[in-house]
């Protein structure tokens, strides 16, 4: 037999009105699923007429232990999990959990692969930003924007596609360097996509932007002040959309962020709206990130010389007696991470991600905690639902932007 | 016990200033700040570090297990100022016996789900927390995942009884 979900039922009959002559409310149940919560958020709703009085989210349907898991695979099977939380920028996930154990090991990381990674970390942001505005447009009344970004979003996923073989679960940036030797062409077909954006960009900044529906449905609606957004763990554009310019990518670079020139576009309305506009603009300063990566790309290796870690070439492993001894130790043990702990917080395109991976020498992590944005994020909902219209909730669960695979784990 | 390099730097210097017993350890790893405290100083140490070297954001609360040692649990606390750019990790160890500790909730209210978390997945409660109920596993659940002597595979629970 299912069990039901007793305790929540419990709870909802006690927030049913005490008496007669009590205000009436009504409990509404949104989710999980609802096509404008983007996954399987349940928020279970109080209502006082239009008014919502009462937001209360209930996450785990997309739980899948990742964690759990993670201490069950070897150190460099774990990036794959990372793909599959936050599945609209998996690049940026694998580059958080890379650098997190990159610290651990303490190796270092050649030029191009950085030049790389900061490449392809901004592709995913492009691409995650693209598929927010397009669903948010939608859950909104304007369909065409959702047709257009899913368009950039499937030059995106080629591109993607052409790296590493697969779409969406990329797994390109392993623990070392890259996961294969970038593509013949690369640079070509990124810099037709690239050069393509910024024209794109605008045209659908112009649909929206003094689109009467779009302002009236965003402009004042779910604000809520710096501080509150601070001291709920809220991170990333919501935070930037209410006045405060702190992007970790600039605070404390890593991957060589330090040598790309980009703006931290800030709005201080803290309102769907700002929340787009800094959207909007991020993706137009990841379009310059990606540009500079392209013209200044250094030469050299791909992938770390950390032979007691990372597996040998081919060519070597064949040819020379250490490399083969490492690369039997490497596949036989696997690859054993010095004790020791670790946190590096990146910027994902929802906020800050960091993995505190913590290894007891084996070849197994003992403890893989993912610090995810949008679990952080959404710990904001009720005070973004509360005392507003109910009509607002939409917009407002729209411009948080989370992803529920990001949330659950 | 401190070691004097660690007390060096500015933010174990303000904290031993302000309460010499506040801190029972602390250490770097990989050039990472990580201070332990105590269960009875948890509270008035976060105050601290919020409202006097503005560690505004808490950005996660975690745990790690490790069984079969004892005390088994390290309950972390990943600081961070903005203003200072400065990260920082508190760390208290809890005891499988009375597995517990004070709630941050009311420091930082951004504590609630984090130690919601850390309630369900690995069993350790936090006093005076607003509402410490599960949140990622059914409510009907029994056991705490994360906890290390919980299987992988294997569970009691499985598709085919649904």
């Amino acid at each position: 037999m299912q069990p039901t979900d007793t305790a929540l039922d419990a709870r909802l009959a006690q927030e049913a009105p005490a008496e007669p002559g009590a205000p009436r409310r009504m409990i509404l149940n949104m989710g999980p699923q609802h096509p404008s919560t983007h996954g399987v958020l349940r928020v279970v709703l109080e209502l006082d007429g239009e008014i919502v009085t009462k937001a209360q989210p209930e996450i785990g349907y997309l739980h899948t232990g990742i964690e759990k898991q993670a201490e069950a695979l070897g150190w460099q099977q774990v990036v794959t999990l990372t793909d599959r939380m936050d599945y609209l920028a998996n690049l940026s996930n694998n580059l958080a959990y890379a650098l997190s154990v990159e610290k651990l090991l303490g190796i270092e990381i050649p030029p191009k692969a950085q030049w790389m990674r900061v490449m392809l970390a901004e592709l995913s942001r492009i691409n995650s930003h693209v598929v927010w505005l397009g669903t948010h447009a939608l859950d909104l009344g304007a369909m065409s924007v959702f047709f257009y970004c899913f368009r950039e979003r499937e030059e995106l996923l080629r591109i993607f596609e052409m790296f590493s073989g697969q779409r969406m679960m990329t797994s390109y940036i392993r623990i070392g360097g890259l996961a294969l030797e970038p593509p013949r062409g690369w640079d070509r077909a990124v810099r037709n996509f690239i050069r393509g954006l910024p024209a794109k960009v605008d045209e659908y900044e112009a649909l929206l932007k003094e689109n009467p529906i779009f302002l009236r449905r965003t402009q004042g609606v779910a604000e809520l002040p710096l501080e509150r957004l601070l001291d709920l763990g809220v991170t990333g554009p919501m935070i930037r959309a209410a006045g405060l310019a702190w992007d970790i990518r600039k605070a404390e670079p890593y991957s060589g962020y330090d040598k790309f020139d980009f703006q931290i576009p800030v709005r201080h309305e803290s309102d769907v709206y700002a929340r787009f506009l800094v959207r909007i603009e991020e993706i137009r300063q990841s379009a310059r990130i990606v540009e500079q990566a392209l013209e200044g790309m250094p030469e050299g290796p791909w992938k770390a010389d950390a032979p007691r870690y990372l597996l040998p070439d081919r060519e070597k492993m064949k040819t020379q007696m250490e490399a083969l001894i490492y690369h039997f130790k490497i596949v036989t043990e696997g690859m054993r991470v010095p004790p020791g702990e670790a946190y590096v917080p990146v910027e994902s395109p929802r906020g800050e991600i960091g993995f505190y991976v913590v290894s007891d020498g084996s070849s197994q992590p003992w403890r893989v905690f993912m610090r995810t944005p949008s679990f952080g994020n959404l710990q904001a909902l009720p005070d973004l639902f509360e005392g507003r219209l109910i009509a607002d909730t939409i917009a407002a669960l729209g411009s948080m932007d989370f992803v529920l695979g990001d949330v659950d784990r | 016990m401190m070691p004097p390099e660690i007390l060096a730097l500015p933010t174990p210097a303000a904290i031993h200033a302000w309460d010499s017993a506040a801190l029972s350890g602390g250490s770097l790893e990989r050039g990472d700040l990580v201070l332990w405290t105590t269960r009875e100083k948890l509270p008035a140490l976060c105050r601290f570090l919020k409202e006097q070297r503005q560690f505004t954001r808490l950005v996660a609360v975690t745990c790690i297990d490790r069984y079969p040692v004892e005390p088994r649990f390290e309950v972390v606390y990943l600081l961070h100022s903005i203003p200072n750019n400065e990260r920082l990790r508190v760390k208290v160890a809890v005891a499988s016996q009375d597995a517990s500790l004070p709630s941050v909730c009311s420091v930082w209210s951004g504590a609630n789900w984090y130690e919601r978390e850390v309630f369900d997945m690995f069993g350790v409660r936090f006093e005076g927390h607003p509402d410490l109920r599960r949140i990622l596993m059914p409510d009907y659940w029994e056991g705490h995942p994360l906890r290390k002597d919980f299987p992988v595979h294997g569970h009691k629970y499985s598709y085919k009884d649904e």
